[in-house]
């Protein structure tokens, strides 16, 4: 299989583009062949890129694949087609599945079904305890021995601190990641939106933004005691970007992620009981979505995951207190982002490109992928990045088909997306 | 005519205008109500339903004697539980419409709830009630026992003492009043003040005295302690050691204070006996005013309400 990229204008790390300008892109199964000017290829499949952006497929660290278990809300073969038409080329799956996945047996189902089925790069997540309950560790080297790509608590907060310590010592002599989502359910209980001017308009119960801090402060001390690879995923608040910036000037090996509704959308849209906007974290206030931008545009926060947490709309069309938490995300994350920080100046296309895919791979020592150079996996997404589009929830390929961006107007839709040799275009 | 919506759902969404209509056709209807033939016949071939999820004794009455001297038709739901499988409140809206009801009177343990069923059915509903969000009705008898005995809300002082966070009169007649015009200040534990309240123009003190101090209405209200979690108050005995309102509390308020209270009190608690028995304590008026309003309520939303209009 050989496909042929011309045209387009290459925005990748570690690629130069006004040195390479005319650059074309060969992909030979699977692979990035080469990159040069004027390659010409007899039987190859030409694709024009037609001036647009042509980046390295977006790398999702944080979504729900929902199978199996879930698989009335979203499953691989409907999680591949968002991914794709939403510029990811890889997903991490979260391991709050059913069962969860917390055993080898699990994380080798998730690489057999995704074999079969997916068209986008699907890795597990080993949960960190078992069943994700928070009590008692998972066979968690087994688990990355048969392929998972970090550890996670799959967005429930391990409280028990003795124990969360030995994870954090004991993913030290497997090298990977341990992704924490940090809420103090003590502190958050249960509440549904944050906690603030909202919660006395609306008479809903808030979670308080200290709920994340708290949960942040400690699992930097403990990398910090430790020496693991923190990753910090849904940061949300102010206190939490600080503290992780203050974490790295003074060493510690973290790195942290967010979700374009942090940026985007404040506590406001909860408005008149909205449920769309009901996610967990909940969202938060200006003074937060500023920190967030702050905290992308100086490094802090190293990357922009999806925090796709796709729920059937009879769980949203309901009571708000009744109401799942969740998101449908794979699909706008791409356009939500590139309208809200790169049109808007904060970050620049590579700054950009680094976030949402050449970060992610380094994190997660994926060393083929995040960037577009000679020997690398050709996940590869062109994207246009100057015509508008409307955000129309309906028309989703995930089965939560909803969005609190209904109607937005946004730019950065993905035309095609490249997953090794397998080649998916939209119109 | 000051009022057209289909619904009554909160006051924050109406304007002072509304308010002030409402109160004035209690006024009429209060006239009604001290009749010796107290049947009107303005909500003749209606049907009142009266749907709540929660346990009810006073707003219940209240509300069936308001349809009842309008000549509606009544029917009693009382649905014991929300529970996992339980018929979502949109869908219990549909079957009751299309079973002919004209009004819902809704009382329901989740905030926002009667806002939805509004949006969902065609008959008008009433807001009994909506997790801790708002009572408004309940708040309106307050608003016309003030306006009774002070005849305007313009710079009045009105203190409000107990749960704030966890009181959905409470939050209704902090809307209610501010809108009004009136100064509206609230006291209680720091666990049990809703956050950001202060920028909506409320003051916060953390003690009686303050609060109190020049009052021309204090309003104290029942401490559930169901709503709130065990760590927001330490005891009974000691939350009446700092926040009970006695004689002795309105000292430092205006001569002509007058003291309210939702109903049921607890006695000793949040508020002395004596003083609920005293002249001051318009709890009687309270109660009276609770029916006019809602038959006033039942009377305006009679030009929309109606299942298969």
């Amino acid at each position: 299989m050989k496909i042929l990229i011309k045209n387009g204008k290459i925005v990748s790390n570690e690629f130069d583009y006004e040195l390479n300008k005319n650059s074309d892109i060969y992909i030979k199964d699977g692979v990035i062949e080469d990159i040069a000017p004027n390659i010409d290829i007899e039987d190859a499949e030409i694709i024009d890129a037609g001036d647009n952006f042509i980046m390295p497929g977006c790398i999702d660290m944080y979504s729900k694949i929902c199978e199996s278990g879930y698989e009335n809300k979203d499953n691989i073969i409907t999680i591949s087609k968002s991914a794709t038409s939403g510029g990811f080329t890889t997903v991490i799956s979260a391991p709050n599945s059913q069962p969860v996945v917390d055993n080898k047996t699990v994380v080798e189902y998730v690489y057999t079904k995704t074999r079969e089925q997916a068209n986008v790069n699907i890795f597990p997540y080993g949960s960190m305890t078992k069943g994700c309950e928070g009590n008692e560790v998972a066979g968690i080297g087994e688990m990355i021995k048969a392929g998972a790509i970090g550890l996670s608590d799959g967005s429930y907060t391990i409280l028990d601190t003795e124990l969360i310590r030995n994870i954090f010592l004991y993913s030290k002599m497997l090298d990977v990641p341990v992704v924490t989502f940090c809420e103090d359910k003590n502190l958050a209980r249960n509440g549904v939106i944050n906690d603030g001017i909202m919660t006395t308009k609306m008479g809903l119960l808030g979670i308080p933004q200290i709920a994340e801090d708290i949960i942040v402060a400690r699992n930097l001390l403990l990398a910090q005691d430790t020496g693991a690879k923190l990753h910090i995923t849904h940061v949300t608040t102010k206190g939490a970007v600080a503290l992780i910036r203050h974490a790295k000037k003074s060493g510690i090996n973290v790195t942290a992620s967010t979700c374009p509704h942090y940026f985007t959308l404040s506590e406001k849209a909860v408005e008149g009981y909205n449920t769309f906007a009901k996610v967990s974290p909940p969202l938060r206030t200006e003074e937060d979505i500023q920190a967030i931008k702050d905290g992308l545009k100086d490094g802090t926060i190293d990357v922009i995951a999806t925090g796709h947490t796709p729920v059937s709309v009879e769980r949203k069309l309901t009571e708000f207190d009744n109401a799942a938490f969740g998101i449908s995300s794979l699909e706008i994350a791409f356009p939500v982002t590139f309208t809200e920080l790169v049109e808007n100046g904060v970050l620049s296309v590579n700054e950009f490109v680094e976030k949402l895919s050449y970060n992610p791979a380094k994190i997660l020592s994926l060393d083929k992928k995040g960037c577009i150079k000679k020997g690398n996996d050709a996940d590869i997404i062109i994207v246009d990045p100057k015509n508008d589009f409307k955000i129309y929830g309906e028309s989703f390929f995930s089965r939560a088909k909803y969005s609190p961006y209904d109607g937005k107007i946004v730019k950065g839709k993905t035309i095609v997306t490249i997953v090794k040799d397998k080649v998916f275009r939209f119109g | 005519m000051a009022y057209s919506r289909k619904d009554f759902i909160s006051l924050l969404d109406i304007d002072e205008e509304e308010i002030l209509y409402i109160l004035e056709t209690a006024e009429t209807m209060k006239y009604i109500l001290n009749q010796k033939n107290k049947k009107a016949p303005y909500l003749q071939g209606k049907s009142v339903i009266i749907l709540f999820y929660e346990k009810s004794v006073r707003a219940k009455l209240s509300y069936e004697l308001a349809a009842q001297y309008l000549s509606a038709d009544i029917v009693d739901i009382t649905v014991s539980k929300v529970s996992d499988q339980y018929e979502t409140i949109n869908d219990m809206g549909r079957t009751i419409e299309q079973m002919g009801g004209d009004f819902i009177i809704c009382r329901h343990p989740m905030s926002g709830s009667a806002k939805l069923l509004a949006e969902n059915v065609h008959a008008s509903v009433i807001n009994a009630g909506d997790g801790i969000n708002e009572d408004p009705s309940q708040s309106l008898l307050d608003l016309m026992t003030i306006k009774n005995q002070k005849g305007s809300f313009k710079g009045l002082k009105v203190a409000i003492i107990g749960d704030v966070a966890h009181s959905r009169v409470t939050r209704s007649n902090i809307w209610g009043l501010l809108k009004l015009g009136a100064e509206v200040c609230v006291a209680g534990p720091p666990t049990m003040i809703s956050s950001g309240i202060e920028e909506f123009g409320v003051k916060v003190h953390y003690n009686t005295k303050d609060a109190i101090k020049d009052a021309d209405v204090v309003m104290t209200m029942r401490l559930d302690t169901d709503r709130t979690s065990k760590s927001r108050f330490i005891s009974l005995d000691e939350y009446q050691s700092f926040f009970k309102i006695d004689e002795h509390s309105l000292l430092d308020a205006k001569k002509d204070v007058i003291v309210m209270h939702p109903g049921p009190a607890n006695r000793g608690i949040e508020i002395s006996s004596q003083l609920l028995d005293d002249k001051r304590c318009l709890l009687d008026d309270q109660i009276t005013n609770g029916v006019a309003v809602r038959m006033a309520l039942l009377y305006i939303l009679s030009n929309k309400a109606g299942a298969f209009l």
